[in-house]
């Protein structure tokens, strides 16, 4: 409810909405439509896990819990390329801990 | 220093192993967020509530099949392929709402706002609308009926929002810039 959108509606890049609130959120985003799209997956086969994920949320957290929607998109995209077989955890976990490993003030 | 969010590291480091294996490219990505920060908005679905309030046989075709009554628009964005158009009255007042995640027709209404994605409206407004509405400064006459729609996989929905008085003689696209977003997903009025 916080967000502004101006009384003439236009693009959300030309209205000052957000669409995302940082940009990993809309690297998210962007992964799964494009492979979406390329019918790596279908949106159906990714909703589901998204919902299943939501649902897990919604049952066990803390009213008050931070809730992170692209968190869960995130983990659902993983999910749903672990089950075509295109991404393997450990591998996925390993590129994390590299990437952390970077220096500070890497230029990226 | 600069902060990066465990998140973003998980969105970084998945996006270097899909391009390694040529699942997509960077610029692909790029190009994904762009066509929906620039092309996809409310902007649609405000054009078609315009004409609903100026077409009388397009109004009637768009509650009847709504997907097939905004083709001739061509929008892109996807995510309507059974779109259900829902009229507000002096007696109904309609809400949409996706309880399991965040279900919504792109094409006609962009990506949805963070609070349509968020546990608590997702929650409440299936349990509490009237209260949900209120906050979002609806006031309905008691007597009137609200009825929540959930979208779901299959359905996705749209208010019609009631032609704000004295608007009478205004040109489609002059009704159209009075049309919100809000309108369109029913918690708020014109």
């Amino acid at each position: 409810m916080d967000e502004v959108l101006s009384p003439e509606l236009a693009p959300p890049m030309n209205n000052g909405e957000v669409v995302f609130a940082a940009p990993w959120q809309g690297r998210a985003f962007g992964m799964a439509r494009t492979l979406a799209e390329a019918g790596v997956f279908s949106w159906d086969e990714f909703r589901a896990h998204l919902i299943q994920i939501i649902g897990v949320w919604d049952r066990s957290a803390a009213m008050d819990a931070d809730y992170e929607y692209y968190g869960h998109f995130l983990a659902a995209l993983e999910a749903v390329l672990a089950e075509k077989q295109l991404l393997d955890a450990q591998l996925l976990a390993s590129r994390i801990d590299a990437l952390a490993a970077r220096p500070h003030g890497h230029d990226h | 220093m600069s902060e990066i969010s465990q998140q973003a590291l998980r969105a970084e480091a998945l996006e270097s192993l899909l391009v390694e294996k040529g699942l997509l490219s960077e610029a692909d990505i790029d190009q994904t967020i762009e066509f929906y920060n620039e092309r996809v908005g409310p902007m649609n679905g405000a054009r078609v509530v315009a004409r609903a309030w100026v077409d009388a046989g397009f109004r009637e075709r768009l509650l009847t099949d709504a997907t097939a009554a905004i083709a001739e628009f061509e929008f892109v964005g996807g995510e309507v392929q059974k779109l259900v158009v829902v009229e507000n009255t002096d007696s109904v007042h309609n809400m949409v709402v996706c309880t399991l995640c965040s279900c919504y027709p792109w094409a006609v209404l962009g990506l949805p706002p963070k609070w349509y994605k968020d546990p608590a409206y997702r929650s409440r407004s299936v349990r509490e609308p009237r209260a949900v509405l209120q906050e979002f400064g609806v006031e309905l006459d008691p007597r009137t009926e609200v009825r929540v729609w959930d979208s779901s996989a299959e359905v996705r929905y749209m208010v019609l929002p009631q032609r704000p008085a004295r608007s009478e003689g205004a040109s489609e696209e002059a009704l159209a810039a009075l049309v919100s977003r809000d309108a369109m997903i029913g918690v708020a009025k014109l």
